[in-house]
């Protein structure tokens, strides 16, 4: 089934996934609209991963639709598969970069293989990421050479060579200080107002990543909990996005209880 | 139900040795056609063959020095009973050429390049960098598995061909130098009993050991995430290496066998 027209970049239906006898996704129902960031939230193990392994193609639903611009993933064969992936860019969790090569050929890797641009074109096109990404001094080094935050960098530099139309990022500022994840935002912001692509984002990083989201949708029970917008996701009444936003965004010492047990332990 | 649970369990296990079976088996179909589906990039396949073959040379030469050496001392040692060195030649060089060449090349290949292709396939499916190849509508099979299949069948032959080579000149250093056999009889007892069959067989051998060799190593590591043990951490890809070394291993015997027989 084909739908050119549909506003949503990924549209998720009645999506189920079982491992053994845990069913992580239960009839997920998640749209992503198109040239929007997503933000999905949610504790750990409740199957936010999961999700964007559905939406690359890496995983496939035992029930359900996973619609990409209107195609069913699961009916496509490798071929198409690949084709529907020449608009990805990805980000993954440990980066993901290829450490036998350097920074340079890591970006231009995509370049390499899925153009036929020449070596010298491939050469300004990669440096030229690099100089977006402040990358500039480090394009001989190899991934174990760099820094957490600069791997990180390197990892979005590769997504977007080829200018994809939709960029997935799990979890892009874990294990980053507070001023290396800010870079990581802002390199996000500029480039997405660049681009113009669809961002579906992984996290943890509430409230912050709120700053940066069209839509939020909480990943609970095994399905999205609404998928709105962050002012509205922050005053909804459902009680399992109430419970998340005290819990990630309500104040860390909830002093009197505290103190109290503290007091009687002692 | 208890006594219902070992026939559960016998179930279990069958079914996962055919769900490997069959994903070995489809993994290869997917890498030849890979192999033979353009285009055909020339540097990956340079790169495995330098890996595979080249980086093999020195142990391939030594072990094959050694070899042949050891045969023409058992060889002397036996036909000095029966008054016929004069065969010396020829044993040497047929118990290379038909058995100990394809099968201590396809070993050494195995410990050498096999165990470093299945670990580091098992590090890139670890560390996700296949997802990310996948992800990046980079066919993994066509990238990383399709170069190696060709620098196998490519490397395994003539890595059999020097280790006959320098193995014929160890029979000769020991023969011939050492034990004082006539260096004409040694090459004139080769000459006439070594015939295009049983170098035929050798070669069949080597291309055959190639492919398994990289077919095994690969699987192994490309599954690793699959891996019925576990295949996470650097236990997991360590366990599942000695495991393609040893299934490696055991399968070229296994095979070296299969092909005598049907060609003898």
């Amino acid at each position: 089934m084909t739908n050119e027209n549909s506003q949503f970049a990924i549209e998720l239906v009645d999506v189920e996934k079982t491992f053994g006898s845990q069913k992580v996704l239960d009839r997920v129902n998640l749209p992503i609209v198109e040239g929007k960031t997503t933000v999905i939230v949610g504790g750990s193990g409740q199957g936010k991963s999961v999700i964007l392994k559905h939406m690359l193609g890496l995983m496939k639903p035992d029930r359900g639709e996973v619609r990409i611009f209107g195609r069913d993933l699961a009916r496509l064969n490798k071929k198409e598969l690949y084709q529907v992936r020449r608009d990805y860019g990805v980000l993954f969790q440990n980066v993901a970069l290829f450490d036998s090569m350097t920074v340079f050929d890591n970006v231009a890797l995509p370049l390499r293989e899925r153009t036929k641009l020449s070596e010298a074109e491939i050469r300004d096109q990669v440096e030229e990421k690099l100089v977006l990404m402040d990358l500039e001094g480090s394009a001989g080094k190899y991934p174990a050479q760099i820094s957490g935050g600069m791997q990180k960098r390197v990892g979005l530099a590769r997504a977007l060579a080829l200018n994809p139309k939709i960029v997935f990022f799990d979890e892009p500022t874990t294990g980053l200080d507070v001023h290396k994840s800010n870079e990581i935002y802002r390199l996000f912001h500029a480039t997405q107002q660049r681009l113009k692509y669809t961002a579906v984002i992984v996290s943890h990083d509430v409230p912050k990543i709120f700053k940066l989201a069209d839509y939020v949708g909480l990943m609970a029970g095994g399905r999205p909990q609404g998928c709105m917008p962050p002012e509205e996701f922050q005053r909804s009444d459902n009680p399992l996005i109430r419970q998340f936003v005290q819990v990630t965004m309500g104040s860390i010492y909830s002093s009197e209880t505290e103190e109290t047990d503290y007091r009687e332990t002692v | 139900m208890a006594f219902t649970k070992p026939f559960r369990k016998l179930g279990d296990h069958s079914l996962k040795v055919f769900e490997n079976v069959g994903r070995s088996g489809i993994f290869l179909v997917d890498c030849l056609i890979s192999t033979i589906k353009p285009p055909f990039p020339l540097h990956p396949v340079i790169r495995q063959l330098y890996f595979i073959g080249s980086r093999s040379g020195f142990v391939i030469l030594f072990t094959g020095l050694f070899t042949g050496m050891v045969l023409g001392l058992q060889g002397y040692y036996t036909l000095t009973k029966f008054g016929s060195t004069g065969m010396l030649g020829s044993a040497v060089a047929l118990s290379l050429i038909r058995e100990l060449g394809p099968v201590l090349t396809a070993l050494m290949v195995i410990g050498r390049a096999g165990s470093a292709i299945c670990a580091g396939l098992g590090i890139m499916r670890n560390s996700e960098q296949i997802d990310a190849l996948e992800c990046m509508a980079i066919d993994p099979i066509k990238y990383l598995i399709a170069p190696k299949f060709v620098a196998g069948v490519i490397a395994l032959p003539l890595l059999t061909f020097i280790f006959d080579l320098i193995g014929i000149i160890g029979g000769y250093l020991v023969g011939v130098t050492l034990f004082g056999v006539n260096e004409g009889t040694y090459f004139q007892g080769m000459y006439s009993s070594v015939h295009w069959l049983d170098i035929k067989m050798g070669i069949i051998k080597s291309l055959a050991f190639g492919l398994l060799i990289i077919w095994i190593t690969s699987t192994k590591g490309y599954f690793l995430h699959l891996e019925s043990k576990g295949g996470f951490g650097a236990e997991g890809v360590s366990r599942t290496t000695t495991d393609a070394v040893v299934i490696s291993s055991v399968s070229i015997l296994v095979w070296d066998y299969l092909i005598t027989a049907l060609m003898i």
